[in-house]
């Protein structure tokens, strides 16, 4: 077992940190890169066509020039593999903490991070339960990182369905993008979180969005081509692409309880995961 | 698609130049244009400064660009559009003045849409693309800097600058279209 007040592990911790945030806010996913290119060749309208090849030279500069893809480096969600022979204990907690600090300079990314109320801003994207911070057992160490943009998570919604409704889980999920319109930079990736709890399905919504988009079950496509119908489209000028894809995550639930949460994503699904090395 | 057949969609874009004229009545919702000279930031705080004391610099022909910039050692290093619609009940003043266009993401309400009318343009910019943004912009100076990174008013050159026409001169409104369109998409699918 390895002493949880170690100074080597605490820095790698922190270093791993800094490392998967240096990655995802400067260099989007290969699969999400992917599937805006693919919606690009797809459109026939200039318009909807033109704000993706913007989208993606916007890829392209921001890996070129080392920036953040976009202005809003949103606020820092940690996923943890642990395994077994690393202690779970607030030690971690403070060196994901310290590692957020080293990329907020690092990269350099906005600080996003205030108080709910008074709204002070702590100026190194922490704060209290900030970094969020999710921690699985595993048998690799490994840290995820998903920054989250305000434009796509203020659009998120969730709704607690009468078991019997069922068939409402699409009409949930296509009304949350027709309210959305523009606003979460679309084409956005929805993370659909089914079943759990109030508090849960909404985590299964997030977690959702660390799928690859390559591919999409029978239900996610569904889902997706409902949404593109509306026609939104890039930035919400209209287009055939609203939605690079949907993703879905259930979890047991109560016989009598049917909740659903979307979790909107634009376009920069931004995530990438580090193993920390001992 | 919404309206597909009279999108404007020219497939070259309109290059402009600030200050501009009359040329930008000539645009249709729908039209490519690239802009470069010199614009203006301004965000919310602005806004209501320039209400209160003044525009500090010359408004005819003048370009608005709805963003709050990151801005390190004097050079921008991220510049993407933000939410437009919150500057929805502060624009009047800046059209009445003589402002041409308005740049910025996702679109205004129908009061700027009828102030927009025979005399500018709502120009959007691909929202997120803060990098891209940045690689055609150059830092020229700055406005109420006590404001903050965010809310002061830089003077930035834009050079090329992609952008689409949003809302034209004529009252038509790409937003307001698409809107229209998805609204009706969905009650055809879920009528309950």
């Amino acid at each position: 077992m390895i002493k949880s007040a170690d100074p080597s592990l605490m820095k790698a911790v922190s270093l791993s940190t800094c490392r998967a945030f240096l990655e995802a806010e400067i260099r989007l996913p290969g699969d999400i890169r992917r599937a805006i290119s693919a919606a690009r060749d797809a459109e026939t309208d200039t318009i909807a066509r033109g704000e993706l090849q913007n989208i993606l030279t916007n890829i392209d500069r921001a890996e070129e020039m080392k920036l953040p893809i976009c202005q809003d480096t949103g606020v820092p969600v940690v996923y943890i593999t642990l395994p077994p022979e690393i202690p779970l204990d607030q030690g971690l907690y403070d060196a994901v903490a310290e590692g957020v600090r080293q990329a907020t300079a690092a990269v350099p990314m906005r600080p996003n991070v205030v108080t709910p109320l008074g709204r002070e801003n702590s100026r190194d994207n922490t704060g209290a339960g900030m970094p969020a911070i999710h921690v699985r057992p595993g048998s690799r160490f490994t840290i995820t990182v998903l920054p989250k943009g305000a434009g796509a998570e203020n659009m998120s919604r969730i709704a607690m369905l009468l078991p019997s409704h069922k068939d409402r889980i699409a009409r949930f999920v296509v009304e949350t993008m027709l309210i959305a319109g523009g606003k979460p930079c679309p084409p956005v990736v929805l993370g659909v979180g089914i079943g759990s709890t109030f508090d849960g399905v909404a985590a299964l919504a997030k977690e959702a969005l660390l799928e690859p988009v390559d591919t999409m079950s029978g239900f996610e496509r569904e889902l997706c081509d409902a949404v593109n119908e509306l026609g939104i489209g890039p930035m919400g000028l209209g287009g055939k692409t609203t939605c690079l894809a949907v993703k879905v995550k259930t979890a047991g639930c109560h016989t009598a309880s049917l909740p659903v949460a979307v979790n909107v994503q634009c376009w920069a699904c931004r995530r990438a995961t580090v193993e920390v090395v001992l | 698609m919404p309206a597909c057949d009279c999108r404007g969609g020219t497939l070259k874009p309109v290059s402009l130049k600030t200050p501009l004229g009359e040329e930008v009545l000539d645009l249709v919702a729908g039209d490519m244009v690239e802009l470069s000279g010199i614009v203006f930031t301004a965000r919310d705080e602005a806004h209501l400064r320039m209400m209160e004391e003044g525009i500090p610099f010359d408004p005819e022909g003048a370009a608005i660009f709805h963003c709050g910039p990151v801005v390190v050692d004097e050079r921008i290093v991220a510049a993407g559009p933000t939410t437009s619609a919150r500057m929805n009940d502060l624009s009047g003043f800046l059209l009445d003045a003589g402002v041409r266009a308005l740049v910025g993401k996702g679109g205004m309400g129908a009061g700027v849409v009828g102030q927009l009318k025979e005399r500018g343009v709502y120009l959007a910019l691909t929202g997120g693309c803060a990098a891209l943004a940045a690689s055609r912009m150059t830092l020229r100076g700055v406005y109420f800097d006590d404001l903050g990174m965010a809310e002061a008013t830089w003077i930035i050159e834009f050079d090329r600058v992609p952008l689409v026409v949003g809302i034209d001169s004529h009252g038509r409104d790409l937003y307001e279209e698409v809107d229209t369109h998805a609204k009706e998409q969905f009650k055809r699918r879920f009528t309950l």
